[in-house]
């Protein structure tokens, strides 16, 4: 597969630069959203709609946007769209709006979103910026998806809502609280540096090269960490 | 007295039984990225207290009396930005009249933009309500929350670093090295707060 072919724009999302488990970004939603299979697909759908839309308007005024006001500048360009899949998600599917609560409006804030509008949508062209944003979107999804399927039927002992029988009886109750969201997010990272072993720019620690803050800080946080 | 003690009340279970970090998950990148040391650590939990103080004594008035139930659609846009520009005036603020806190604390201020622990305060605190009034939380209970929201993600961090420097230490599988150790070193961590479940209600009984 080519390096910079739109095929693989779009496919890199999914395992080699997973948001979730390769670049580590986003944690928040996806350890709190993932305890059920529905709520886990509504914010993966929700997350990809934002992102879709902010790579393609980001990309598309990445060259009038000045260098030292463009972070606030993408933060309100994502706020706009947040707020526009807030109200449309209240409007038709209103379950999955109590579901998703606070972490709905703090899609904003979300490092995926600014971290592709920050390394890749500001540097490419629209078609590129929108697949790139699909892609990532669905590698999100996939990836909570996969989190929910393991603390969902073993921890509640049902899958997206409906009982499954021997589970429901034997449920390890832990997995689905905050505990077991730590511990499956920490396993699966495992498996899948397993599984992409030498392929994936891994990252062994949380490091400054995927934070969309480092454009801000300039990095000086993370080096005042290592100087200590 | 009885507003005092439901102060305490709100207080307490903010840091404790509703840890943002842990059994709420917000602010994790933080939590994982800035917890290797103690120093660091300590100074970043500050950092935060700090701002989440001074972010709810800002936009609680602004949903309050400014936006209303009529422009509530626009909460996102409006705080994202009220928070944004507060955190860059308190770095000004500070670098200007106290420099020696701008020393410890300023590296840490613009990563907290863009950090859900500080949003998500800001908007729980105009849907929580009071465990012993039922209401909405008023200004004041606002400012107590956000006060107890930050001192227990200062508390988390600074548990977490000595955890940290435990892992360290200690033999691990090739492929659980790093950050997937670190995460379920976390999910014991947060095990052990599920303890405080239910207790703060009860003590003041």
């Amino acid at each position: 597969m080519k390096k910079n072919g739109s095929l693989y724009t779009l496919l890199k999302g999914l395992l080699l630069e997973n948001p979730v488990f390769v670049l580590v970004l986003g944690t928040c939603p996806t350890l709190a959203m993932t305890k059920d299979l529905i709520s886990a697909l509504g914010m993966g759908l929700a997350a990809t709609a934002v992102l879709i839309c902010s790579n393609i308007v980001i990309s598309i005024l990445g060259k009038f946007i000045p260098d030292s006001v463009r972070i606030p500048c993408y933060i309100v360009v994502i706020a706009g769209f947040v707020t526009l899949v807030q109200m449309l998600i209240h409007a038709y599917v209103p379950d999955v709006y109590e579901m998703l609560g606070v972490f709905l409006p703090l899609i904003t804030v979300n490092c995926i979103i600014l971290g592709r509008a920050e390394m890749f949508a500001a540097k490419n062209n629209v078609g590129k910026s929108a697949l790139d944003g699909l892609g990532m979107g669905l590698g999100f999804t996939l990836a909570l998806l996969s989190i929910a399927i393991i603390r969902e039927p073993f921890g509640a002992g049902t899958f997206a809502g409906m009982d499954i029988p021997f589970l429901k009886d034997h449920t390890i109750a832990f997995l689905a609280q905050a505990p077991g969201g730590f511990l499956v997010y920490g396993i699966m990272i495992a498996v899948v540096y397993k599984l992409t072993h030498g392929k994936a720019p891994y990252k062994k620690e949380f490091s400054c090269d995927n934070c969309p803050s480092a454009a801000l800080c300039n990095k000086s946080a993370c080096k005042a960490k290592e100087e200590n | 007295m009885d507003t005092f003690k439901s102060l305490i009340v709100i207080l307490l279970s903010s840091v404790f039984v509703n840890n943002y970090v842990l059994t709420r998950f917000l602010g994790i990148c933080p939590f994982l990225g800035v917890s290797k040391k103690l120093n660091s650590a300590t100074g970043m939990g500050i950092a935060v207290t700090f701002v989440m103080v001074l972010a709810t004594a800002v936009t609680w008035p602004i949903q309050n009396y400014i936006l209303g139930e009529e422009y509530s659609y626009l909460q996102t846009i409006v705080f994202i930005l009220v928070i944004a520009s507060l955190v860059q005036f308190i770095e000004m603020a500070l670098k200007k009249f106290i420099p020696s806190l701008h020393k410890a604390l300023g590296v840490y201020l613009p990563l907290i933009t863009t950090n859900c622990a500080v949003l998500g305060v800001t908007l729980n605190n105009l849907t929580e309500t009071s465990i012993t009034t039922g209401a909405n939380f008023t200004y004041i209970e606002s400012l107590v929350n956000s006060l107890g929201v930050g001192l227990g993600f200062l508390l988390a961090m600074v548990l977490f670093s000595g955890m940290r420097q435990k892992i360290q230490e200690s033999e691990i599988p090739e492929s659980f090295k790093g950050l997937p150790a670190t995460l379920i070193a976390a999910s014991f961590i947060s095990l052990a707060f599920f303890g405080f479940g239910g207790i703060v209600e009860n003590i003041f009984k």
